[in-house]
């Protein structure tokens, strides 16, 4: 079945979601200049691909649990947020909150993400082969968060359990963050999502976990907590 | 022999230094931590009280009570909502968690609001597969923590709420404390359970008003632009805020005075933080009067509404409808002495005890402990609560404060709750006329403006 072409330049923002969410089960649809429109495929339950051929603008793919969607291009904040099922791509940059609070599904990023990659993240996969910005995985409670390159201030920031993996450098940990051992295990896992990322440039055994180091889950003044 | 008493002066109580500021300072010194609590501020403050109705007499002539029609029905979000929310009444119950209240609880409070044709709210943590099936109208909450937000509730819900702040603590996010992070409250929020869960005080997907107006466009786009969104707000910046969040497209403004209750905060955010609903509800008013928004988005107000006679005093100063949160919880039974089995009254008062408080006094839903079965994830104390029970006791407390509603609106000369306006009341107050921008009674002085 040829996909379906949906032109931005021809339908607004609604007409589009509108159409990419009636499509059945296997479709396919093209989003054409979409010229950094926001909200684009978002919403949708329905197992499709959608392919954005070009720039989009905010919450691209988010609250999305089913498609397979695909940016040729870079997109703005918080790309496949509260994302639940379904991956998303993005073949190039991602502006800030990548992923927030994404219960489940992939978000990949093949360029950089910008801060707070990652926050509030609840269970989904979040993938970046650049760098991330600062406060990446803020408050992150499950899932996971690889970088494969570096990492800015104050990476982890209160984290729940969330894991992250980072293959360049830490610019500091946030509050509560700590570095652990890498095992068999956690090279297994990274190997798993960089091949399936196709991030040929990480070295699975050779990545930094962050993990929470648990001293923020009961609130105690007297412990000498650090906020 | 017995001392001999004290001259008078010795006992002089120091206003800075009073017995209950030196208990707190003993307290902190001790626990080396502040004070936690659940319920809104205590302190004293102008409220709706400090306002009166001038009702009719050679002037305006009354509508019967008991007879003649005066209507309640409220429509919320009609401005850009395919299916604006219908309302009986305008008195709606307000969000509260499932989490920092129990699931009967939660079920009581829809199936009351169903019984009197008015909506209500979920809260941190999602929504609850009892709460939506007792809730003919439910409107679901987009938290900063977005804890078990899911866009699958998202669909089935009637309404969104976007939850910026709230009265208790503007500005403050919340908490959940360990004790009520059950197994299920956990899962629920994925989080581990048994932990003190932060609620965060700001959204992880925008920042500021520009991306708020994308992000309400995102959940009408995922949810085919039916549904009304509201926006709430923690009551400070007021008229700032309100005209911000119609810019960003709200359909409703919800606006919280720091009255409102929370599950648990810290007692410092309760009695400092936020302004009294009475300035609020003019200041939210005056802001879509001056966008000439006002007959296009809806004030709902909350924070401290408790009877028909607030809820009139709202609606004259220009909110469409209110929201009460602790008040449908103490008619569903909290700081009540008794609960009730089969038919029996079992004394509570030494559960109170327990918790170092007394029936007319509690405000220790931070505890998990609630003796009524209310406030807790407990397993025995939430089977203190009959839902069923608990329903018909929220539905007739909401049928009598809008009988108190339409009795003074009667009284005004009002066939419709809102044609209540500004200038049915006068202030008893220097400080309430100041606030609402009514006169003081017997004068026609409106702070500020004569």
């Amino acid at each position: 079945m040829d996909p379906v072409i949906l032109d931005c330049t021809q339908l607004s923002t609604r007409e589009i979601n509108a159409a990419l969410g009636g499509l059945p089960d296997g479709a396919a649809a093209r989003v054409m200049a979409p010229w950094g429109r926001h909200n684009l495929a978002v919403g949708l339950d329905n197992r499709i691909t959608v392919r954005i051929e070009g720039n989009a603008g905010y919450f691209i793919g988010g609250l999305c649990a089913g498609p397979d969607v695909v940016v040729d291009g870079f997109v703005g904040w918080s790309v496949a947020e509260n994302l639940m099922r379904g991956t998303v791509r993005v073949r190039g940059n991602a502006s800030e909150c990548a992923g927030a609070s994404a219960h489940g599904g992939t978000l990949i990023v093949e360029g950089d993400a910008s801060s707070r990659a990652g926050i509030s993240l609840k269970g989904g996969t979040v993938l970046v082969a650049g760098d991330v910005g600062h406060m990446s995985g803020f408050m992150a409670q499950a899932g996971i968060l690889l970088v494969g390159g570096d990492a800015g201030q104050a990476l982890g920031d209160s984290l729940y359990e969330t894991v992250i993996y980072v293959g360049g450098s830490i610019a500091s940990l946030g509050s509560d963050a700590r570095v652990e051992d890498l095992t068999d295990d956690d090279v297994l896992t990274v190997k798993r999502l960089a091949d399936r990322a196709g991030f040929e440039h990480i070295d699975p055994g050779n990545v930094t976990r962050v993990a929470s180091a648990r001293e923020l889950y009961h609130f105690d003044a007297l412990a000498g907590q650090r906020y | 022999m017995a001392a001999a008493p004290l001259p008078m002066d010795a006992r002089r109580p120091s206003h800075t230094f009073g017995p209950q500021t030196i208990a707190a300072i003993q307290r902190m010194a001790e626990e080396g931590h502040y004070e936690i609590r659940g319920w809104g501020a205590k302190r004293v403050l102008p409220t709706f009280d400090d306002l009166v109705f001038l009702t009719a007499s050679v002037s305006r002539y009354p509508l019967e009570g008991y007879r003649e029609r005066c209507e309640t029905r409220t429509v919320l979000g009609a401005r850009r909502a395919s299916r604006p929310l219908e309302l009986d009444i305008p008195i709606t119950i307000a969000g509260m968690s499932f989490g920092a209240l129990s699931a009967p609880a939660k079920i009581a409070l829809g199936r009351a609001a169903t019984a009197v044709g008015t909506s209500t709210t979920t809260g941190d943590g999602g929504m609850s597969e009892e709460e939506r099936a007792a809730s003919h109208l439910l409107v679901y909450q987009c938290l900063p923590s977005r804890y078990g937000f899911n866009p699958a509730d998202l669909k089935r819900a009637d309404a969104i709420e976007i939850v910026i702040g709230q009265g208790a603590k503007p500005g403050g996010g919340g908490m959940l404390l360990g004790q009520k992070v059950s197994d299920r409250v956990a899962a629920m929020r994925t989080l581990p359970a048994g932990i003190d869960q932060r609620s965060a005080s700001r959204h992880p997907d925008w920042v500021g008003p520009d991306d708020l107006r994308i992000k309400i466009e995102e959940l009408r786009e995922a949810t085919g632009w039916e549904k009304p969104v509201y926006v709430k707000l923690g009551a400070t910046r007021v008229g700032n805020d309100v005209k911000l969040a119609v810019a960003a497209g709200a359909d409703v403004v919800v606006v919280d005075g720091m009255q409102g209750g929370t599950g648990a905060s810290q007692d410092v955010f309760l009695e400092h933080a936020g302004i009294p609903t009475l300035a609020a509800v003019r200041l939210a008013a005056e802001a879509l009067r001056e966008l000439g928004v006002e007959d296009e988005v809806q004030l709902v107000v909350s924070g401290g509404i408790r009877t028909g006679a607030d809820v009139a005093k709202a609606l004259a100063l220009g909110a469409t409808a209110v929201s009460l949160g602790v008040a449908p919880l103490i008619a569903l039974g909290c700081n009540g002495r008794t609960w009730v089995r089969d038919g029996v009254a079992h004394d509570a008062t030494a559960d109170y005890r327990a918790l170092g408080t007394e029936p007319g006094y509690c405000h220790h839903m931070h505890t998990g402990r609630c003796p009524v079965g209310i406030a807790t994830q407990d397993r025995d104390l939430e089977a203190r609560l009959d839902p069923e029970a608990g329903a018909r006791r929220v539905a007739n407390y909401l049928r009598s404060v809008t009988m108190e509603l339409t009795t003074m609106a009667r009284a005004c000369g009002k066939s419709d709750v809102h044609n209540l306006e500004p200038e049915d009341l006068v202030a008893l107050t220097v400080e309430a006329a100041a606030m609402a921008q009514v006169p003081l009674a017997g004068t026609t002085w409106i702070p500020g403006r004569s």
